[in-house]
């Protein structure tokens, strides 16, 4: 195994006149995980698309798994497993019956493709629904499916883009779990993801791209320094006193601190260091002012998409109702 | 190519799985042609004419033809719906043979026109149409049979990655039938035509299929047209057949993997 799983160099592709990729460099050491972030259309699927073989790319190359895609596809896909974005599960056949299809074109043969698919339905906790058509499954059974289908043939590379999308709390904790295993196994994994809590979570490295380009890159905590320093937020009891709050908080913070009027919070970045935290609290108790909540917290990774891209990220919550 | 062999039998065997799934399929590829059979068969038999051969003989060739000629929305639809639920993109992510996935398509779909046929033929057989030359010449009208059905299927699996949408595919594969089957000697014979339009009916493919069977089994009746097509059907419709689909298959396959890297 070479040391670099998945090498892209340049890689552009144009739709139309729309340039989805404009020059995508990745680099994913084998044996890591890489979390692609990036708002919607930003490209995201189209590079997994190139890097699965499924798409050819106008310009660049790429190397996965130690071939080129361009010109060894063949040899590229027999190490890739790709869970694409939507689940590719065939709705009249049941879980296991796909499983054994997918296990047969992977030309594991009847007995080895009937294993691995009994194998994989009890690591999914699909044992139960496994004889069951699969258009009776529920969007998260559907994705479990989909996920067991591209660990069929127990690939050195995984691609997964999306992977969690529509999927619930505990479904969620399953597949990284899943995605740690498989990593702790020697895989390399690429994913994308809108959810800045997964990257942060599973990510050896970050790329954030936006409208085709990678943006930013490097570890969680690289890209949360980028951001800068500590945050120190405040939330007032009362509303009428956020402006004088605001000004007492300038004279300690970093620049000028950003006001939040509908939620009566200030946040304001802050030096490490107690001291500077002290005087903080000090200076709201002497110009008399009611504190609700008096937090400090590192930039998260929405912070890191907000300061990069100008806009945020899908927020954590709202996430569950896309399929 | 053994791999090709075992990945076409492995996705038939999916494709067949969904029969068994889905009824209205398998009521589609039995109920409907029995129902062809019978009215054509009893309603029009007793009303049409024919010189020189019972109607009901004479109409059995051209309702096997049509439905053959149908294979063409069956394999469009199949394939349109893969392109749609991302089973083509899996598919293609696999070291699988990607010409298989055509291949599994047409060879499903004409062992569904084959069902077809062998019900057709028994309800055929039970109202009186008989294949009076003898068991090779029946069988030569089938295989004749059968090799519209691939092109048929072939045909239906172009249309369907070049068109994409389910819906539009079913209504081109209709339009297309409309042309094929009602200008042609299917139903009726040619003689009343103008004789422009005879010479396109002629030369329709659909007409030498319908034309070769009638002659191989015997139910054609009186032959008063000495056009080229018409003397020679089995002969026409071989080289018609074969060049199409030496033209479907690579265009089929080509259309494939430009469907597919979208
Ligand atoms: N087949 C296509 N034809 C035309 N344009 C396309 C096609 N596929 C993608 N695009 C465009 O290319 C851009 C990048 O699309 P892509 O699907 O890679 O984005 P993404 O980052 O995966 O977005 P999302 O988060 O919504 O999945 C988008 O503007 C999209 O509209
Ligand atoms: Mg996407």
């Amino acid at each position: 195994m070479n040391d670099v799983a998945i090498e892209a160099e340049g890689l552009r592709k144009r739709y139309g006149d729309h340039q989805a990729l404009a020059g995508i460099d990745l680099s994913v050491p084998a044996g890591t995980v890489m979390g692609v972030l990036g708002p919607n259309g930003a490209g995201k699927t189209t590079a997994v698309r190139i890097l699965a073989t499924l798409l050819a790319a106008d310009e660049g190359r790429a190397v996965v798994a130690g071939y080129d895609v361009a010109k060894d596809p063949q040899k590229v896909r027999r190490q890739i497993g790709l869970a694409g974005q939507y689940a590719a599960v065939d709705e009249l056949l049941t879980g296991r019956e796909n499983l054994v299809l997918i296990g047969k074109l992977h030309r594991l043969g009847r007995k080895g493709a009937k294993a691995r698919a009994e194998e994989l339905l009890e690591r999914f906790e699909l044992v139960e629904a496994a004889d069951r058509g699969v258009k009776t499954y529920s969007g998260g059974m559907r994705r479990r499916l989909d996920l067991a289908a591209c660990l069929l043939a127990e690939p050195s590379v995984l691609f997964l883009d999306e992977p969690t999308t529509g999927l619930d709390l505990t479904s969620r904790m399953t597949l990284w779990k899943t995605v740690r295993e498989q990593v702790t196994g020697g895989v390399t994994v690429l994913l994308t993801t809108q959810y800045l809590e997964e990257a942060d979570h599973l990510a050896d490295r970050i790329a954030v791209i936006d409208k085709g380009t990678v943006i930013a890159e490097g570890t969680p905590d690289d890209l949360k320094d980028k951001v800068g320093g500590e945050r120190l937020e405040v939330t007032v009891a009362v509303r009428s006193e956020l402006a004088e709050a605001a000004r007492v908080l300038s004279k300690v913070a970093v620049g000028e601190p950003v006001v939040a009027e509908e939620d009566r919070r200030i946040s304001a970045t802050i030096d490490s260091g107690i001291d500077t935290i002290a005087d903080a609290a000090v200076a709201l108790r002497e110009a008399g002012i009611g504190v609700a909540d008096f937090a400090i917290r590192r930039p998260s990774l929405d912070d890191v998409f907000l300061s990069l891209t100008g806009h945020a990220g899908t927020p954590t919550e709202e996430k569950e109702s896309e399929a | 190519m053994s791999g090709l062999a075992y990945d076409t039998m492995a996705l038939t065997g999916r494709h067949m799985r969904h029969i068994a799934r889905v009824p209205e399929k398998l009521i589609g590829v039995t109920v409907g042609p029995i129902v062809l059979v019978l009215v054509f068969g009893y309603l029009f038999g007793s009303a049409m004419q024919v010189p020189g051969v019972n109607y009901r003989e004479y109409i059995m060739a051209g309702i096997f033809t049509q439905v053959m000629f149908s294979a063409v929305g069956t394999s469009a639809a199949g394939v349109s719906g893969d392109l749609h639920n991302g089973l083509v993109d899996r598919f293609r992510s696999l070291p699988m043979s990607r010409f298989a996935v055509l291949l599994g398509r047409t060879v499903s779909d004409l062992l569904m026109t084959s069902l077809s046929c062998v019900v057709m033929a028994v309800v055929g057989a039970l109202i009186g149409w008989r294949a009076h030359n003898g068991v090779l010449q029946a069988a030569a009208g089938f295989a004749l049979l059968l090799l519209l059905g691939f092109t048929m299927c072939w045909l239906g699996a172009l249309l369907g990655l070049v068109i994409r949408s389910t819906e539009a595919v079913n209504s081109v594969a209709m339009l297309l039938m409309m042309p094929f089957i009602f200008l042609s000697n299917a139903f009726v014979p040619l003689n009343g035509l103008p004789r422009w339009l005879q010479v396109i009916a002629e030369w329709n493919p659909i007409s030498s299929v319908v034309a070769s069977c009638r002659h191989l089994w015997a139910n054609q009746g009186l032959v008063t047209d000495n056009a080229f097509p018409t003397q020679h059907p089995v002969l026409v419709s071989c080289v018609t057949l074969g060049v199409a689909l030496i033209v479907l298959v690579p265009l089929t396959a080509r259309a494939y993997q430009r469907a597919a890297a979208r």
